[in-house]
Formats: C-alpha cells, sequence, structure tokens
C-alpha cells in the first residue's frame, strides 16, 4: 500500500498545528463557534447529539495492521473503546472531547492517517471497491488511481469551496461493489478495443433527499486523461451550480437542470483547454503508485485442510459460503469479517477486536485490511489452508458471524442515537430485525437492508433491496418502506411501498414482508430481488398493508 | 419568539466535551435536565436564550427545546429527539444514563 512521503507528512503535521491553535483559541473565547466550525469541520470534527465525533479518514477503505492497532489505542485512550465503521470507508469516534483531538490527529498522523476533507464542501475520502487487488473479476487495481485522485484533491486549491460535497468512487470490476453509479463521480474501469485499460465515467448520481442514479458522460476515458477530466468537471460544476439553495447545490441537480448533453458539452470543452497543462507528471506519479500496489508474494501450500472444514464442519461451512468471495489467485480466498453480529450495532468493532484482526491480518492475511461502505470489514488475500485456523480464531473474538449479504448484513447509519440531522433511530431497528432473522437468513438467501435515519440516505436505503427511512411524523419515529432497490451495476431506486410504520411496528412489517417473499419466491433459489422483479410491489404492499 | 412559542428549557452541548447540557436559573449550566429553567413565558424564554448564547466560550449552539413539568414539578422534554439527548444512545449504555 501506499506509504506516505515528506510532503504528505508534512502537510497532514502542519495541519494539526494550525488545528491544535484553532482549538487553543476557540477555548480561550478567541473564536466563536461561528468562526470555529468551518475549521472543526475541514478537520473531520463534528457536532452530534451527546458529544464531538471525530471522522477519519481511510482512503479507498485500505489500512494496515499497524493503523488497525493505531484506531484501538485511540479508542482506548480518548474515546469509549470502540470505532464505528461508515457506509464512506471511514472510521468514526463518537466521544471525543474537544481538547484532545490534536492529540488523537498526532497519533493518526503517526501510522500516515488523518481527518482532512471528511467533511466540508470539497472533494471528500475517495472510496473504491473494498476487494480491489484481489477479485477475480477484477480488470486492474483501481486504488493507485484513486491514491493519485486522493493526492490530487487533497487541498485543491480550486476544489476547497465548492458548491457541495462531492464524493468520488471506483470500481476496477465489473461487479459494481463500490455503489458508483450513485455518487458524484463514478469510475468504472474497462478495457477499449486494443485492451487497454481506461475508465467509464459517471456523473450526478447520489441519494439523499433528491436520489439521482448517474449517467454516463464518458463512455471511455483513456487512463492518461483521467485527471483532466476529473478537473474540467469539477471546474464546470464550481462555475455553474446552485450556491444559492443547499438542497439544490449537489452536481446531479446541476445535470438535471442544464441537461446531460449540455453538461456534457461544457465539460468537454473544458477539458480540451486544460488538457495540454497536464504534462504527463500525474502519469509518472500513477507508475509509481502502481508499485506501491503491488500484489502480495502469493504462498504455494496445501489447500486440503479448507475443503475438509467445509465437508466435516458445519459452521464453518456456513461461514464460507456467505463470508468468502473468489480471489484472483485460485488458492486463496478474500474474506469479509461482519461487523454484524446479531443484536449489535453494525458497523462497530471494539479495540480488543481490533487487535485481533491486525494480528490475524499479520498472521495469514499479508498485512492488508480493508474496510467496506457495507461496514464490514475485509481481509482481502487469505490462503485457503489458512481460513479453518483463521475462522476459529474469528470466532473466538465474535468475528465470525456467517451473514454476508443475508438480511442481517444491514448498513444502517448511526440515525438518532447519534446523528444531529437524524429524524429517527435506525441502529435499534437493525438490531431488532437482524435478531429476529437470525436463524432464518440462510433460508431467506441474498437480501440487502439498508436503514436510513434521515432523508439524507447516509444508510443507502435507496438502493436497498429493501430500504428503511426513518422520519418524524408529528413528534413520533415513524419508518417508510422502499422496495426494489440495487446498489450494483444495475443501480436501481427503490420505490416507496405506502405510509411509514411506527417504531413499534416495523419488525412486525418486516416479518410479514418476508413471510410474502417466502411464500411468493417460485424457488428456495430465487432471491427477493429476483421475486419482486418478476411479481412486482403488489403482492409486497398486500402484505404490508392488507391488515391496517 | 413567534406565536408557536412552548414552554421549554434552553440546552446545548457543553464546548469542551460535547455533552448535553441544559441553563439552570442560576445561569449555569448542567448534566441534568431536571435543574434545567422552566420558561413558560415566550418574552422571558428569549430574554433567557439571549442570556445563555453570551455563554458561547462554555457550550455550543444553545436553543430552546420543548418541554413540559412532571408531576414533581422538574422539566421533561417532549419531543423523542430532545428525551434521547436526556439519556444518550439506545445501544450502549454509556451516554448520560451510565452516571
Amino acid at each position: 500500500m501506499y506509504s506516505y512521503q515528506p510532503f504528505d507528512k508534512a502537510f497532514v503535521r502542519r495541519r494539526i498545528t494550525q488545528f491544535r491553535e484553532q482549538i487553543r483559541r476557540r477555548l480561550d473565547g478567541s473564536l466563536t463557534e461561528e468562526e470555529f466550525k468551518p475549521f472543526r469541520l475541514m478537520n473531520g470534527l463534528y457536532m452530534q447529539l451527546h458529544a464531538y465525533m471525530l471522522r477519519v479518514a481511510i482512503p479507498y477503505g485500505t489500512f494496515s495492521p499497524a493503523q488497525l492497532r493505531q484506531m484501538a489505542y485511540i479508542a482506548d485512550r480518548w474515546d469509549k473503546g470502540y470505532g464505528h465503521f461508515t457506509t464512506r470507508q471511514n472510521i468514526q469516534y463518537n466521544w471525543p472531547q474537544l481538547d484532545n483531538v490534536a492529540d488523537i490527529l498526532e497519533a493518526l498522523a503517526d501510522v500516515d492517517m488523518h481527518a482532512i476533507q471528511t467533511s466540508g464542501n470539497c472533494i471528500r475520502n475517495v472510496t473504491a471497491d473494498h476487494f480491489a487487488g484481489a477479485a477475480a473479476d477484477e480488470i486492474e487495481d483501481p486504488r493507485p488511481t484513486a491514491e493519485l485522485i486522493r493526492q490530487w484533491s487533497t487541498d485543491h486549491p480550486e476544489f476547497m469551496f465548492l458548491p457541495r460535497k462531492f464524493k468520488i468512487a471506483l470500481t476496477g470490476s465489473p461487479q459494481d461493489r463500490a455503489v458508483t453509479r450513485a455518487h458524484d463521480i463514478g469510475l468504472q474501469m474497462q478495457r477499449d478495443a486494443t485492451g487497454a485499460p481506461g475508465y467509464t465515467v459517471i456523473v450526478g448520481g447520489g441519494l439523499g433527499r433528491t436520489p439521482v442514479i448517474g449517467q454516463v458522460i464518458r463512455e471511455f476515458l483513456p487512463k492518461a486523461e483521467l485527471l483532466p477530466y476529473l478537473e474540467a468537471i469539477l471546474s464546470v460544476y464550481n462555475s455553474i451550480g446552485r450556491r444559492d439553495n443547499l438542497y439544490k447545490a449537489r452536481i446531479k441537480i446541476t445535470v438535471q437542470q442544464v441537461g446531460l448533453e449540455a453538461f456534457r458539452a461544457q465539460v468537454e470543452e473544458r477539458f480540451q483547454r486544460i488538457r495540454p497543462h497536464f504534462s504527463g507528471v500525474d502519469q509518472a506519479l500513477l507508475t509509481e503508485l502502481e508499485a506501491a500496489f503491488a500484489p502480495p508474494e502469493y504462498q504455494t501450500a496445501d489447500t486440503s485442510a479448507f475443503d475438509q472444514a467445509r465437508q466435516q464442519d458445519p459452521i464453518f461451512n456456513a461461514w464460507a459460503g456467505t463470508n468468502l468471495h473468489p480471489h484472483k489467485h485460485p488458492d486463496y480466498a478474500i474474506v469479509t469479517v461482519s461487523l454484524k453480529a446479531h443484536g449489535q450495532t453494525p458497523g462497530d468493532i471494539n479495540s480488543h477486536q481490533m487487535r485481533v484482526l491486525a494480528d490475524l491480518a499479520e498472521t495469514c492475511g499479508h498485512s492488508d485490511l480493508r474496510a467496506s461502505h457495507e461496514q464490514n470489514l475485509i481481509l482481502p488475500h487469505v490462503h485457503k489452508g489458512d481460513l479453518p485456523a483463521l475462522h476459529a480464531a474469528l470466532r473466538e473474538h465474535g468475528l465470525a458471524t456467517a451473514n454476508i449479504g443475508l438480511i442481517s448484513d444491514i448498513i444502517a447509519c448511526p440515525g438518532m442515537d447519534y446523528c444531529s440531522l437524524a429524524m429517527a433511530r435506525s441502529i435499534p431497528i437493525a438490531q431488532q430485525i437482524a435478531q429476529r432473522f437470525d436463524e432464518l437468513e440462510h433460508q431467506i438467501g441474498p437480501l440487502k437492508v439498508k436503514i436510513s435515519g434521515c432523508i439524507n440516505a447516509c444508510g443507502h436505503h435507496h438502493v436497498g433491496h429493501i430500504g428503511i427511512l426513518g422520519m418524524d411524523r408529528g413528534g413520533v419515529e415513524s419508518y417508510q418502506i422502499t422496495l426494489g432497490g440495487d446498489h450494483t451495476e444495475q443501480a436501481t431506486l427503490g420505490k416507496r411501498t405506502g405510509q411509514g410504520f411506527s417504531y413499534e411496528d416495523i419488525l412486525p412489517a418486516m416479518e410479514r414482508l418476508i413471510q410474502a417473499y417466502l411464500a411468493q419466491r417460485s424457488t428456495a433459489d430465487e432471491s427477493f430481488t429476483d421475486t419482486y422483479r418478476r411479481l412486482g410491489p403488489a403482492p409486497f404492499k398486500t402484505a404490508l398493508y392488507a391488515h391496517v | 419568539m413567534s406565536k408557536s412559542f412552548r414552554p421549554g428549557v434552553i440546552t446545548a452541548n457543553d464546548l469542551r466535551n460535547g455533552e448535553v447540557v441544559y441553563f439552570t436559573a442560576a445561569d449555569h449550566w448542567s448534566s441534568d435536565h431536571t435543574q434545567a429553567e422552566w420558561l413558560a413565558d415566550a418574552a422571558q424564554a428569549a430574554q433567557r436564550l439571549n442570556r445563555a448564547q453570551q455563554d458561547s466560550h462554555i457550550v455550543v449552539d444553545p436553543y430552546l427545546a420543548e418541554a413540559q413539568r412532571n408531576a414533581a414539578g422538574e422539566p421533561e422534554p417532549t419531543h423523542f429527539r430532545e428525551q434521547f439527548r436526556t439519556r444518550g444512545p439506545s445501544n450502549y449504555w454509556h451516554g448520560k444514563q451510565a452516571a
């Protein structure tokens, strides 16, 4: 993985020094909150419902065992012993004190991490396929490009005060695990007719109060043209994006209002003007970065222990069936470590578990770790012969829940248990659903439930097979269900079923929904989504509302 | 205050640790909502909010939160958001409820 160069280290330390002084001035009354707020947001510090929250960037979801141990140290020393992984591959600490934040940032800098641009109207932490560099279906590892974008976008003088926040996601695989169509810019790697890799560029996607599936602005962009093309898109958006209305300021609204063709014409015109100014330095850097992301030295070893365990150990077999993904090396597997133990908070991991996972990544994971936007952690390179022992170790520490892709593998935003923007709670809803369907979920099969505590949709409810949106209806928590969403390369927005359900009624509603699916599916292998697509919403609406 | 004024208490977050705090009749900030000053009059509430906002070196973003008095005469927030703020998160026992 990429290691900070002296300029990265100097930049991060300089920013901490600045922010430490800003905190000091806020605490001694020299700065008002109005003056201080932009500074703290630039450094990832929010005020939430019960405390401050520090959002730490994990660029493209890649981190090392040493970094995970440092996250554990921070959790123990300055927080409440745990961290929360988010839908943007970040980690959040929910209880830092203001006068400790600069020290936390110093501790992060010690392991080449920071919290810069995890908030504010700038280019946010770039996200990528969490299986990058390992997936069997991958064209190329997208992380060198993601790192190039990180360096280009960090403190970019033109793009630090955009009309609104701006999110970029990349995938190097045809199977889109990065939700690229729901980002301001999505990049999907492709090959041209000669076999050369480049990108399909998607623009104007996003969830939130106005969900939009992104549109293709360039079918194929050669790799060498990526940065000038991104700069052209950002530049046009920065010029014509609305600044008069917070809710109309995202690029998705700009593209809608201008029209894709007109927007594309402006981007192409801008691109032609700035392209000559890119001298090739970015491509030289990209070549260096590709070396930094070279694959590990794969082992040649016996894999029979894996096959035997699958045959002899039903618990291991169930876990292998859900939590492993094909690796590009036939003797290896990608392991998803579930942070969704039934009844636990989605995305949370305590400091002890962090240290266990860091050790396991070193002993059998080539020291590589990932965070997924689905709030799980990944060991991307595990030799199949090591899997039984790995599973046993994970199980000992509550990290071997066999539920990836099942109904309890729920994305849930922090909701009103933490977030000051939330209109209702998300976490307890996720906990109840996971516990209710614990014993049934393997029978139910693949099903993505995504829960947001407000219309900002951090829980991606619009693209959940079942989406749940928490609202405030007359001073009461209410939950609206959407069906038929899809976060993959076939991205689809779910459709609302009807009126919302109360906090007490949402679990019974989910039970009726799942019972209807089980009764209606044509075979045990027909997934919820396939059944929904075959039958449409009618039988599910009937199940939800017929008794009302 | 607008015509939609409803009785309540003044609440904010502590500047140093972010804890939910309430403005008392003695011009102090308490972490206990039952110690909050009950404000039933719109003009008085506006005056007290103005006073609370002068404590920007102690708290962040004071505002008036709707509340009613319980049988003991103590203020209790009426909206579920404010009720959660008096306790802490529901997934862990380490907000105010742990005290």
